[in-house]
């Protein structure tokens, strides 16, 4: 065999190994019920739940700052209209109760969902855009 | 409303996109006709056209410039992008913030490239110039803005759009020539000194990877498979150096001006453009192999198309809207996808037609290379610079994955992964490394041949050397991570090899050291990264003290860090304060406490209540008027190290509801050896009513002590007064004013509250609040017998925000490193364009 068949054979290794990691690795949209499932199955790894904040009369309800404001937990309904408390450890971000969406990016632990990245999708500023008339 | 300018911005993208069809189409006649008269022709053609091309694109960006220099808001681009109160400097910034604005940017590059390859290169010049007319009828598409009546298809993107068209506005109806007054503004993250030369300098990049793109296209359609790498190489190796050199200022610029705490974030945006630039820096060293050896020319051929081909993919991911959630920057969506992906697969489909009929004609070695060959070496450093590309971008394609699947109606919910900056670390570090060792050892058979034997004295010398310097290294740093360790090692080695081999060839021919050089670059770059990023330090962090909420258990250390105003805390070496809200001067630089101004009815003028200085150099003179930006609150965090002053701090927060709400810059203390980099994660609301406690009564005297909130406070006079602003007083009422001083931890604060009687009978009592000390204070009555006032205190919650400071050491050693591969590009691009001629 010649060498270079042995590094063509290496790096197409390589290159299965890299798709197979980012299989491997690569995160899931999930509901909050799957999410669950999985948590209890013993997998830990990180989901994103797509949902939104829990509305009442329009009112945003279920949002808890802590005590020292660098944390807050709220509801997110997921689309299977299931709630969830969820917590995270960061301070609110400002713009967070403007958000349609919010993407959770955690997983379960001891029956509650902690949050370790939040993605918030506000409306966008185009479709928004306003003219300022004064 | 100012139409004559638009129809004439919108005259010269329609000439544009007409010239760079004609030109071509006259380059093709000229490359395919035999006649050489006929030829001659069809290039004074084609050269016409593409001049005119290039003015036209030139018009296009003048005429989108003079819109939004002289405030045309009629216009949509103006009124979307900039704003009456925009620093001229940022006006540049407006004209790229848009797609269409980056769009020409990339065009005007690609026009200016090409004239000069008219002029330079004449033996390829039409069947380059084929590809260049090709590709800038592309983009001039995407400017044109044009919608095909009875289809409902629009091609392109107008940046001259009037607003009226753009926005479906009530107001357009009643009255269709409303302008309005003021401009929607520049997105304040953008406003920038590194937005001003980032977007250009990376869209030359851009441009840059366009002509060994052509060149290659050239040599397959003339059949010259390898003549094409000499003129291509010196135009690859300034692609190399432009395109690194703009990735990086975004890096930059997303440090200086982002919160999430560093300058690499492996964002599909960042992803998009790094894979193009490693696959270049491979296709850089097989192009250099195969002018020295001969060996590598299918190799060259692939990856110089590759570069430009993922050139257009990244175009096509950051554009089309298709990452959607995955990214935090996204362009808007204008719809352009279909046209985005045409452009993709025209010349993806177009230069692999072009390969695979040539392929079995493309010369190619078939001797075994030695492993003591430089060319192993290189073949096996681009390999795994390919590896790398591919390792990110499989998963940053995951969007793309989902949509094709959706498209043949499956459904995928895969996601990006949780974590993307631990994701591709974990995977990009190693890859580090192997590139490291690699061209560390490359660089020995790149100048001789060695044999075996040979080798080990060779290497001795250098591996011995950067065993030390790593050892020294990793004790004093106290790097004990076996992964840093690994990188450590092996950027030490790239460092020292290559200064060996520089050391050697400098004497000889110093021309030729660009490589070692540029080498050397990249080992400091990766000691700079390796440092900064892997032994970046959370200063806020608080792991103890605070009692920490009991839903989240226990692992979770707090990262942010909640300050009163005043009250210093300690942590992790430094006492960190808050001390004030600030705003920033217009004509100065510097802060002003918002305390010490008063407004007037213009928001961009304030009045000084007090002296104003900043850094102990006075600016303005107490009641002088002066122009600040109202937009941005600075918030002065001090940190003290053994009590001494190591950084005053003053992190942005804009509350900016027209661009998505909260935007929070940092601001970074930059050290010798090391940064402190602190953003405001979190603060009070001043739109919510504060929480007043209840009312505390105090009786004194004038000159009397007594203690608000802790404070040390004395009522030093009450006097009357004539008049009140905002009330008027008849010639009966009776208005006082009491004069509090109040000891804060800094300096004293005066409270003056006013006691008032109006029409002999009604009390008004106008209360005094300080707000850095959080109380109020109200003149409740007087007793005029006994000589004594009653105060009524109330306090609050003290102002307060939350921060997250960072320190990130030996950051510099990568800057440093960015600029020494610089100049290792430089020296290699005048060497390789010396040799062209």
């Amino acid at each position: 065999m010649k060498r270079s068949h042995i590094i063509a054979i290496v790096v197409i290794a390589a290159a299965i190994a890299i798709i197979i990691a980012t299989a491997g690795d690569a995160s899931t949209y999930v509901n909050f019920d799957q999410a669950y499932q999985m948590a209890s199955t013993g997998n830990s790894s990180q989901i994103h739940v797509v949902g939104e904040l829990k509305k009442e009369n329009g009112q945003i309800v279920g949002l808890k700052n802590s005590d020292d404001k660098l944390s807050f937990s709220f509801i997110l309904v997921d689309d299977h209209k299931k709630e969830q408390k969820v917590i995270y450890n960061e301070p609110m971000p400002p713009d967070f109760l403007r958000s349609e969406k919010v993407v959770v990016i955690g997983n379960y632990e001891n029956n509650q969902f902690i949050a370790k990245k939040i993605l918030l999708k506000c409306p966008s500023k185009y479709q928004d855009q306003k003219l300022v008339k004064s | 409303m100012h139409y004559f300018i638009g129809n004439l911005g919108h005259i010269f993208v329609i000439a544009a996109l007409v010239t760079s069809v004609v030109s071509a189409f006259a380059y093709w006649k000229c490359f395919y006709s035999t006649d050489n008269l006929e030829t001659e022709g069809w290039r004074k053609n084609a050269r016409i056209a593409f001049y005119l091309h290039g003015i036209s694109v030139l018009g296009i960006v003048a005429v989108l410039f003079f819109i939004i220099y002289q405030h045309y808001f009629e216009y949509h681009y103006a009124y979307s992008h900039s704003s009456l109160h925009l620093p001229g400097q940022y006006m540049v910034s407006c004209f790229w913030e848009g797609q269409e604005g980056s769009f020409l940017l990339w065009m005007f590059w690609q026009a200016v490239i090409g004239i000069i390859l008219i002029h330079t290169q004449r033996k390829w010049e039409a069947p380059a110039m084929v590809v260049f007319a090709l590709v800038q009828a592309f983009l001039a598409s995407m400017i044109l803005g044009v919608v095909i009546p009875y289809a409902d298809f629009k091609i392109g993107s107008s940046p001259f759009i009037l607003l009226r068209d753009a926005l479906s506005d009530p107001i357009f109806k009643v009255n269709p020539d409303f302008i309005p007054k003021d401009g929607h503004g520049l997105n304040p993250l953008l406003q920038n000194y590194w937005m001003v030369i980032h977007p250009p300098t990376l869209f030359l990049g851009f441009a840059l990877t366009l002509p060994p793109f052509a060149f290659c296209i050239a040599g397959l359609w003339l059949k010259k498979y390898s003549e094409w790498i000499k003129p291509a190489l010196p135009w690859a190796l300034l692609g190399g150096a432009i395109l690194g050199l703009g990735i990086l200022m975004g890096g930059y610029w997303a440090y200086e001006t982002l919160s999430f705490g560093g300058y690499w974030n492996w964002d599909p945006v960042e992803n998009a453009v790094y894979v193009p630039w490693l696959i270049l820096i491979a296709a850089i060293h097989v192009m250099m192999t195969y002018k020295n050896s001969g060996t590598a020319l299918k190799a060259s051929i692939i990856l110089a198309i590759s570069v430009f081909i993922l050139i257009l993919y990244s175009t096509f991911l950051t554009r089309s809207g298709i990452l959607g959630d995955a990214s935090v920057h996204s362009f808007t969506d204008l719809g352009l996808s279909g046209q985005l992906l045409l452009y993709l697969l025209f010349f993806t489909v177009g230069a692999l037609v072009l390969v695979a009929i040539n392929w079995k004609k493309i010369p190619s070695t078939e001797k075994e290379i030695s492993t003591y060959s430089r060319e192993f070496w290189v073949f096996l450093g681009a390999t795994t610079l390919c590896l790398m590309g591919f390792q990110v971008l499989m998963p940053t394609s995951i969007p793309v994955y989902n949509k094709i699947i959706d498209l043949f109606g499956g459904h995928s919910n895969l996601a990006p992964p949780a974590n993307q900056i631990e994701f591709y670390s974990k995977f990009q570090l190693w890859f580090g490394v192997a590139v490291a060792l690699i061209s560390g050892t490359g660089q020995f058979f790149w100048w001789k041949k060695l044999e075996k034997e040979k080798l080990k004295t060779e290497l001795l010398t250098p591996v011995l050397v950067s065993l030390i310097i790593f050892a020294l290294i990793i004790s004093i740093a106290k790097v004990y991570n076996p992964v840093y360790m690994a990188l450590t090692l092996a950027g030490v080695y790239l460092i020292v090899s290559n200064v060996k081999v520089l050391l050697s060839v400098v004497k000889v021919k110093p021309g030729l050291s660009g490589g070692a050089v540029a080498h050397i670059g990249i080992g400091l770059m990766l000691i700079g990264i390796l440092f900064s990023a892997g032994y970046s330090k959370i200063v806020s962090l608080n792991s103890s003290g605070l009692i920490v909420n009991k839903e989240m258990g226990t692992e979770f250390n707090r990262d942010n860090l909640l300050l009163f105003i005043n009250e210093p805390k300690t942590m992790a070496g430094y006492e960190i304060e808050y001390r004030s809200e600030n705003l920033e001067f217009r004509n100065e630089n510097g802060y002003v406490r918002k305390n010490d101004i008063d407004p007037t009815s213009d928001p961009y003028r304030v009045v000084a209540n007090k002296e104003i200085l900043f850094e102990g150099k006075k600016l303005y003179n107490a009641r002088d008027t002066f122009e600040i930006y109202p937009e941005n609150t600075f918030y002065e965090i001090e940190m003290r190290r053994n009590g001494k002053v190591a950084a005053t701090l003053y992190p942005r927060i804009q509350i900016n509801p027209a661009m998505g709400g909260f935007l929070a810059s940092p601001d970074i203390k930059k050290n010798f050896d090391r940064d402190i980099y602190t953003h405001v994660s979190a603060m009070m609301s001043r739109d919510e009513e504060p929480n007043w406690g209840k009312t505390e009564e105090f009786k004194v005297k004038i000159g009397q002590q007594f203690f608000v909130n802790d404070y040390v406070a004395v009522l030093e006079e009450v006097k009357r007064i004539d008049q009140i602003e905002g009330i008027e007083l008849g010639d009966e009422d009776v208005a006082v004013k009491a004069k509090i001083k109040i000891q804060g931890e800094h300096e004293s604060f005066y409270a003056e509250p006013i006691f008032l009687i109006r029409n002999k009978s009604e009390v008004g009592r106008i209360p005094a609040e300080i707000n850095d000390l959080g109380i109020r204070i109200a003149l409740l009555n007087i007793h005029p017998q006994t000589a004594e006032f009653t105060l009524g205190t109330n306090r609050r919650q003290k102002d307060w925000v939350v921060i997250k400071a960072i320190e990130k050491p030996f950051i510099n050693v990568l800057w440093l490193g960015t600029g020494v591969l610089m100049i290792g590009f430089c020296m290699a691009m005048v060497r390789r364009f010396r040799e062209e001629k």
